[in-house]
């Protein structure tokens, strides 16, 4: 019986074989390739390099297979491979009024300068299944307007904002932005520490937060003002040549959620900000983020907090899946010790109990 | 059994990176320097799961050496699964000497459990702990804990054991039992049974606390007092067993209680793997890697 604790190594070699041969399935059908998830299951590989804060399709895809499309364990993967890289440093902020936007639309006016442009989007088919898809088929390409790739693309909270109507974007902070997988979060903390943390949030959990405050648990009226996925520039200054070179393009989802807000003793009524930004295309994820960032602002903006979306420890602490799936999971390991202390106790208290029930029988039948 | 992987030559010794395992270290110093506060440091992703001991792995990681011998467990035996994963990722990323004897160990990380073989000077015993707040299932706020601390404000840990009493007659709390350590700072001792608590008062050890998720890291230097908490009426008091191990006969260490058959009989055995088996007279099988 004493094999039951026993054992353990061969048992994890094991399992590990069979993990593998899973991953394979069905050696009839052909292995799937890493092109072939990028490409196919492209939106699986935005929001593996989002959370997993790591722009890297290549990797993503890798993360994916290696993870059999179970997306939060290959989140999961790409940060542990992430962690390990060393880091040259902070690029500039990203000028998403450069992005060559794919899509971009505007729910706060009929028409913005620079158009409605709709793109690949859900948001307009009819979610019946495909049964043309089941086959396999080549599909002719889709046509595409023609672009101008170098006039910038003004934001519409811009707009609003040379009015006066909008609060403007907070100034540029020269201040080394802190990165939160360098440094622990300490409460209370700053909104670009909250962005970060929430953009590499679960989708999910941000989704039900932001939902929640359109449900009137921290409601401001939001509305889109602009959500935008395209190609942006990245530029770095490398220390050795002091000024700004452009290392990369990638593409990023930006949402600019415009609140309404009735002013405070110091401010005047104005639209309010909540910002969104997601790498590859992801539109709930940064919609649901600019939601809760702008809950989270309740405090500076002289708001009453009672709802969780407008509480700054319980959003931050609990967004991150890794850390929530990895505790929740290791509630599987074994607890054998702490259990059997609290055996012992209950044991003695239930001990207990009897005894002073048996002793109130004997009284009672005593009178 | 597959071979055991040699040292990765795609990561760094130990796994960590040397800024990374500095920074750590010097989060060890600090904690060395106040015991039983908690030190925040930049916890990194690590490629086990959060809440399986990544904190535990990291400070291990900041302190092995080529020269160390490790050794690895979970519920107080060297053969769990966890122990096992966690032992072949340093012998995997460290190339490192492992041991199941306490004895020859000169790390030992551990989950739930201190092992019942008194330890000696030199050697640094490193805790994987979930939770590192002890105040947090009373307090959820960060914020309003480290003030409670900073102003050694602990009545409410007192009050949460007085309500034990006077609900069930006495303190029901049985692991991750709070103690004082230093006579400054209440700390939690990690999810270990109250049995283990008496052994961490002014142990000869290095005592290293490791929260990976929570990103925190305390400590209780060699010879620190360590008092679980209590009152004059109510004074600590550890687990006891009416049994002794099926094995060793031993009467004075921690049991585990297994149910042998379907009609629910009940065997104890130690929970302590190696100590169980020194007492046997066993010799130890080769260490798993």
């Amino acid at each position: 019986m004493y094999v039951a604790v026993k054992g353990g190594e061969t048992a994890i070699a094991h399992s590990l074989d069979l993990l593998a041969d899973k991953r394979r399935g069905d050696r009839g059908v052909a292995e799937v390739s890493l092109d072939q998830i990028d490409q196919q299951l492209g939106l699986a590989v935005d929001r593996v390099m989002t959370e997993g804060s790591c722009y890297d399709r290549a990797l993503a895809a890798l993360a994916i297979k290696q993870a059999r499309g179970d997306l939060v364990e290959a989140i999961f993967l790409l940060r542990a491979y992430r962690t390990t890289l060393p880091r040259f440093g902070a690029s500039e902020p990203l000028d998403t009024s450069r992005m060559v936007a794919e899509r971009r639309i505007s729910s706060t006016f009929k028409d913005v300068p620079g158009g409605q442009v709709l793109g690949p989007t859900y948001d307009y088919t009819h979610r019946l299944l495909d049964f043309s898809l089941a086959a396999a088929g080549e599909r002719p390409e889709a046509s595409t307007a023609p672009c101008d790739v170098t006039a910038a693309l003004p934001r519409v909270g811009d707009i609003l904002e040379r009015e006066g109507m909008l609060e403007p974007a907070p100034a540029a902070d020269a201040a080394e932005a802190q990165d939160l997988t360098r440094q622990p979060v300490v409460f209370p903390t700053t909104r670009p520490v909250r962005l970060q943390n929430l953009a590499r949030g679960d989708e999910g959990f941000l989704l039900a937060l932001g939902y929640s405050t359109q449900r009137g648990y921290g409601n401001n009226h939001p509305f889109v003002g602009e959500i935008r996925f395209g190609a942006v520039p990245v530029s770095f200054v490398p220390e050795e040549l002091g000024f700004a070179i452009e290392i990369a393009e990638i593409d990023v989802t930006e949402c600019d959620m415009v609140n309404q807000f009735a002013g405070s003793h110091d401010v005047p009524p104005q639209f309010t900000r909540g910002y969104g930004l997601a790498f590859g295309h992801a539109e709930r994820k940064a919609m649901a983020m600019a939601l809760v960032d702008r809950a989270l602002r309740a405090e500076e903006l002289s708001e009453v907090a009672t709802s969780p979306a407008q509480d700054e420890e319980f959003v931050l602490a609990h967004s991150d899946n890794v850390e929530a799936s990895g505790f929740v999971q290791h509630l599987k390991l074994p607890h054998y010790v702490d259990f059997q202390s609290e055996l012992v106790v209950v044991r003695a208290l239930r001990a207990e109990v009897e005894a002073r029930n048996r002793q109130a029988t004997l009284c009672q039948a005593a009178e | 059994m597959p071979d055991i992987p040699v040292q990765d030559a795609a990561y760094n010794y130990a796994y960590l990176d040397e800024q990374t395992k500095r920074m750590i270290r010097r989060a060890i110093l600090k904690a060395v320097a106040v015991p039983g506060y908690q030190v925040p440091f930049g916890g990194r992703e690590m490629p086990l799961p959060y809440g399986w001991g990544t904190g535990g792995i990291q400070v291990t990681a900041a302190i092995i050496g080529r020269d160390d011998t490790l050794k690895v467990i979970d519920q107080g035996a060297d053969d769990t699964t966890n122990a096992v994963s966690i032992r072949r990722f340093f012998a995997r990323v460290a190339d490192v000497a492992t041991t199941t004897r306490t004895e020859e160990a000169s790390v030992i990380q551990t989950r739930h459990r201190v092992p019942e073989t008194p330890l000696k000077e030199g050697q640094i015993l490193v805790f994987q702990v979930p939770i590192p707040e002890p105040l947090r299932m009373l307090e959820p706020r960060e914020t309003e804990t480290r003030t409670l601390h900073a102003l050694s404000e602990y009545g409410v840990m007192q009050v949460s054991l007085y309500e034990s009493i006077a609900r069930h007659g006495r303190i029901a709390k049985t692991y991750n039992y709070p103690v004082m350590v230093n006579e400054r700072y209440i700390m939690s001792p990690s999810p270990i049974p109250k049995f283990d608590n008496p052994k961490l008062d002014r142990s000869p050890a290095l005592q290293l606390y490791g929260a990976g998720r929570e990103k925190r890291i305390y400590a209780v230097p060699p010879y620190t007092p360590v008092k679980s908490l209590d009152f004059d009426d109510h004074p600590f008091e550890i687990e006891t067993w009416s049994e002794c191990c099926a094995l060793c006969g031993s009467r004075e260490s921690f049991l585990d209680e297994m149910i042998v058959d379907d009609t629910g009989k009940r065997l104890f055995l130690c929970s302590d793997t190696d100590w169980c088996q020194e007492r046997q007279g066993v010799l130890p099988e080769e260490p798993p890697k």
